[in-house]
């Protein structure tokens, strides 16, 4: 069994983040009724006895002691780091796992990449290496963190090319938030496009995420719960947006819901490692099946059911429904729309009572309506893990390789370049030591490029299917 | 003569398990329909195969398990010996903590070399506790990393440091709507490997058993489980003891051999396809009967119409007439040629059962005598609760179109040139990739032209 470090950067990376730990909690506890420190946690949580550190008597019964999350926290700012210490959460973390300072970022990429990464390069690696220490078989980090802002655009970005040098082996998957076109921050065109870059080059695979997306769903909920239309309760705990039954049950702060719907997709990302199944998928394979070119690693991800009703008995018409709500634009943790672009490549990690016909019948049915790439016809990667959700009976996690991410990024460029065109704020970068004019021309540019990828296998798709031709031997 | 099994990967695991799982339950039980005698004398033979006697009293499999991360063999361990009548050594699994990625790269050039020892050591020992190693048998799915890649790199292993041992690969091909993305990459490298070290390949399609839990078995929700389990069953119609056409009165004490030696007569031709009838599901089988003259006559026509089990089979491909040379392009179109066939007969009266139609010459090419290219083996001994039943081993055009289907992708995709950086980083290039696909086209061009 392998472990994963999560490193959560900035306000938005320690707020996801924390939901995060505090939902795994929810969800192994849910999992492991006999308080042993079994494998599918160590992958997440050290277990240490709080009296004799790593060595005491009980760690080696196999007793759960007191579980310490594989985290690195890192802010420029003390509010969040500070909150998440005072909360119920401040004994999941070593106070040797945290990195802050006082003034923030003042939301500019340069400053949290040039001056913070510099200032505080040795701090963050001798850290980052005390957590891989306490790993017995390392296999992935989990980068948290906005595009937007300074601190988790500049500095999370920075450790990723850190992660990259020091720990060439591992994994990393990166979790972006990404700006909306109305987004409050000015400069998050450029802090955005700076960063892309970054994650261009050194990221393993990235999964993008958009605010709106979150919103939209959190809205389909309190609908749904509220129009009681439907004859069932909602299982409270089910919903995908609640952190009913966790840690923190006081009042939940405006961000919660939408972070927890990431905190999810984490979870079940993450399940057929930790958890067994008739079909393991682990990390490694994940990058191995959804990444046919090294840059094309952004994967949209969507999250089913939303929420489970209180019913025990699930038909499998419903069983289908959560397959066809996996492909819906409802569900989806980004705006993008995949049903009309071409996937080049799409993984299903099913949780629950799920077996390989209720997966084969809905491949067949859904198949005839998505468009895969021509050399990729057959492009499904599918896993089967037996431990539902908590609250659910079965789960759903879909990520698609999909052209679809290109108007995304092509919207992302246009907002660059109109306030780079005018170069609105651009002194406030370039004052920066080690910023320069070419890092943004650079920049654009790799994202340019990304497009045109894009655009080149977009060509390919509704054209006449031409097979290339065999090798001819002599017979 | 004792055979060793190597469960390699997950799927190598999960199968191994439902085999032995098979076997024991087979031997245990009371529906026997033979004399006493017979019975005893099958359960030995049985047990000298593929188990150990431990001071217990509960039997060992004669088995390797291997695989690059732990929780599928840690279940399959648990599974067995919860069972009560049989269970696995607990020296005799090697795994690592993260698995192979479904990078057949990986499992053969990495995780290959870095375990090679620790897992020949294991095999060694299972050998070792043989009174006589009739050869290997292994298990693994060509889809996945770990079973194909290092699956590959074990049988290449096993051939150096066993060089007059049988080797039989058992491998699953994946379904073809796709279980893993690279899985047709990950089939090319395994199956042309596999041809260079090993003696045969035993093939299940998923596809296939699949659709025999669907149609014959009537299972609503298939699993895993329910496919192994068919896979399984039909593994033991053809591994559990028989008495072969020339040997004496006792068992056959050389099953693979006897097995490998006739139907793969030329290294070209090393495909085998499987055919069991009739399969239903338990709680059927005691309300059908079954004649010998009918089931023959479905296997019969199983093989030549190339069908994959007993329904649906298509009566009107014949075979062609003989006595007019026909080139094999002219032969007709749907007709399966055979190179060699073995049937194994099981059950009441099986030494009445008249076989001659599967000596027709025509059902085979011509450099072989039929004669010399049929061959069965007969036990009165009933298997798995089946009063009758009947198995078809087949080196024939069984597999030629799934290749060929396979292949096809594969190049495809290899033309694009699609995550072929995922294989080079672990150290299999693109001119790897080309003598795997020459090696292929090779043996489809041998199989189409028989």
């Amino acid at each position: 069994m392998t472990q994963s470090v999560v490193v959560q950067v900035g306000q938005c990376g320690n707020q996801v983040g924390c939901r995060f730990w505090d939902l795994a909690l929810r969800e192994h506890a849910a999992v492991n009724k006999k308080g042993i420190y079994d494998e599918a946690l160590s992958s997440f949580f050290r277990n240490i006895d709080a009296r004799s550190g790593d060595n005491g008597p009980d760690i080696y019964k196999g007793k759960i002691c007191s579980l310490k999350a594989r985290a690195l926290l890192i802010d420029m700012e003390e509010g969040v780091v500070n909150e998440i210490l005072q909360g119920p959460l401040r004994d999941v973390f070593d106070s040797k796992q945290l990195i802050t300072d006082v003034s923030g970022s003042g939301n500019n990429w340069a400053v949290g990449h040039k001056i913070y990464g510099c200032q505080y390069r040795e701090n963050i690696v001798e850290k980052l290496r005390k957590a891989t220490e306490h790993c017995d078989c390392l296999q992935c980090f989990f980068i948290i963190h906005s595009m937007g802002g300074g601190t988790g655009s500049g500095l999370g970005t920075f450790v990723l090319n850190l992660l990259e040098e020091e720990f060439p082996e591992v994994y990393r998957f990166v979790t972006s938030v990404y700006p909306s076109g109305e987004d409050d921050v000015i400069t998050s065109p450029y802090n955005s496009v700076l960063a892309m870059k970054e994650l261009n080059e050194h990221a393993d695979c990235v999964l993008p995420i958009e605010n709106e997306s979150l919103f939209e769903i959190v809205n389909k909920i309190h609908q749904m719960i509220n129009s009681g239309k439907l004859g069932s309760t909602v299982k409270q705990n089910s919903l995908v947006t609640s952190s009913a039954g966790s840690a923190k049950t006081l009042q939940e702060k405006p961000f919660d819901a939408m972070n927890n719907i990431v905190a999810n997709l984490l979870l079940n990302l993450t399940s057929s490692a930790r958890f067994e199944g008739s079909l393991n998928m682990d990390l490694n394979e994940i990058s191995m099946n959804l990444v046919p070119f090294p840059r094309l690693h952004y994967l949209v991800s969507s999250l089913t059911p939303l929420y489970t009703l209180a019913d025990v008995n699930v038909p499998s018409r419903r069983l289908d429904q959560m397959f066809s709500d996996a492909f819906s634009r409802d569900h989806q943790l980004i705006q993008a729309d995949p049903k009309h672009s071409l996937y080049l490549a799409c993984a299903l990690l099913v949780r629950g009572n799920v077996q390989v016909s209720d997966l084969r019948r809905n491949i067949e049915r859904l198949k005839p309506s998505l468009h895969f790439v021509s050399w990729n016809q057959e492009g499904w990667k599918t896993g089967l893990c037996s431990v539902p959700p908590v609250g659910h009976s079965h789960s759903l996690l879909a990520l698609a390789n999909n052209t679809c991410v290109k108007p995304t990024f092509i919207e992302l460029k246009d907002r660059f370049m109109k306030l780079y065109k005018k170069k609105a704020h651009l002194h406030h970068y370039l004052q920066i030591d080690g910023m320069e004019q070419s890092c943004f021309s650079e920049a654009i540019s790799s994202l340019s490029d990304l497009i045109e990828e894009y655009s080149e296998l977009d060509a390919t798709k509704g054209g006449p299917r031409i097979d290339a031709s065999r090798l001819k031997i002599a017979v | 003569m004792s055979i060793v099994t190597v469960q390699l990967g997950q799927c190598g695991n999960q199968i191994g398990h439902e085999v032995f799982s098979a076997l024991c339950s087979d031997i245990r039980g009371t529906h026997g329909l033979c004399s006493k005698k017979e019975n005893e004398s099958y359960q030995d033979s049985c047990k000298e195969r593929f188990f150990c006697e431990e001071e217990s009293g509960v039997p060992v499999a004669r088995a390797v398990l291997v695989d690059m991360e732990p929780k599928v063999i840690s279940q399959t361990l648990s599974m067995a010996a919860s069972s009560g009548h049989w269970k696995y050594s607990s020296h005799s699994h090697f795994c690592q903590k993260q698995g192979s990625g479904n990078n057949w790269a990986n499992g053969y050039c990495v995780h290959g070399p870095r375990h090679k020892e620790a897992i020949m050591d294991l095999v060694q020992r299972e050998a070792e506790k043989c009174d006589r190693l009739g050869g290997f048998f292994t298990i693994m799915s060509m889809a996945g990393g770990t079973g194909s890649g290092l699956g590959a790199f074990v049988t290449r292993c096993l051939r150096d440091d066993f060089p007059t041992s049988f080797i039989l690969n058992h491998v699953i091909w994946p379904y073809g709507t796709g279980e893993v993305i690279v899985q047709n990459y990950n089939s090319v490298l395994t199956l042309s490997h596999l041809y260079h070290s090993s003696d045969a390949l035993l093939v299940h399609e998923n596809d296939v058993i699949h659709k025999i839990c669907a149609q014959l078995m009537n299972i609503k929700q298939i699993s895993f489980r329910d496919v192994n389990g068919v896979i399984a069953h039909q593994l033991g119609s053809v591994f559990q003891p028989t008495h072969t056409a020339g040997g004496g009165s006792g068992y056959s004490r050389n099953p693979l051999g006897d097995l490998l030696e006739p139907l793969v007569p030329h290294p070209e031709l090393r495909l085998l396809g499987l055919r069991n009838i009739p399969q239903m599901a338990q709680s059927s089988l005691a309300y059908s009967s079954f004649s010998w003259p009918g089931l023959i006559k479905h296997l019969r026509q199983i093989l030549i119409a190339n069908a994959q089990m007993e329904e649906g089979i298509d009566w009107q491909v014949r075979p062609p007439q003989p006595g007019s040379s026909m080139p094999s392009t002219n032969k007709p179109l749907h007709f399966n040629t055979s190179i060699a066939n073995l049937v194994i007969l099981r059950g009441k009266d099986v030494h009445s059962v008249d076989l001659g139609t599967f000596q027709d010459p025509s059902l085979y090419t011509s450099w072989l005598n039929p004669q010399d290219a049929f061959n069965a083996w007969r036990t009165p001994r009933a298997f798995n609760k089946y009063e009758k039943s009947a198995a078809l081993v087949s080196n024939s055009q069984f597999l030629l179109k799934p290749l060929d289907s396979i292949v096809g992708k594969a190049w495809n995709m290899f033309a694009s040139k699609a995550y072929l950086h995922q294989y080079t980083k672990f150290g299999i290039q693109e001119e790897d990739f080309l003598d795997c696909f020459t090696t292929l086209e090779q043996v489809i061009s041998s199989y189409t032209n028989l």
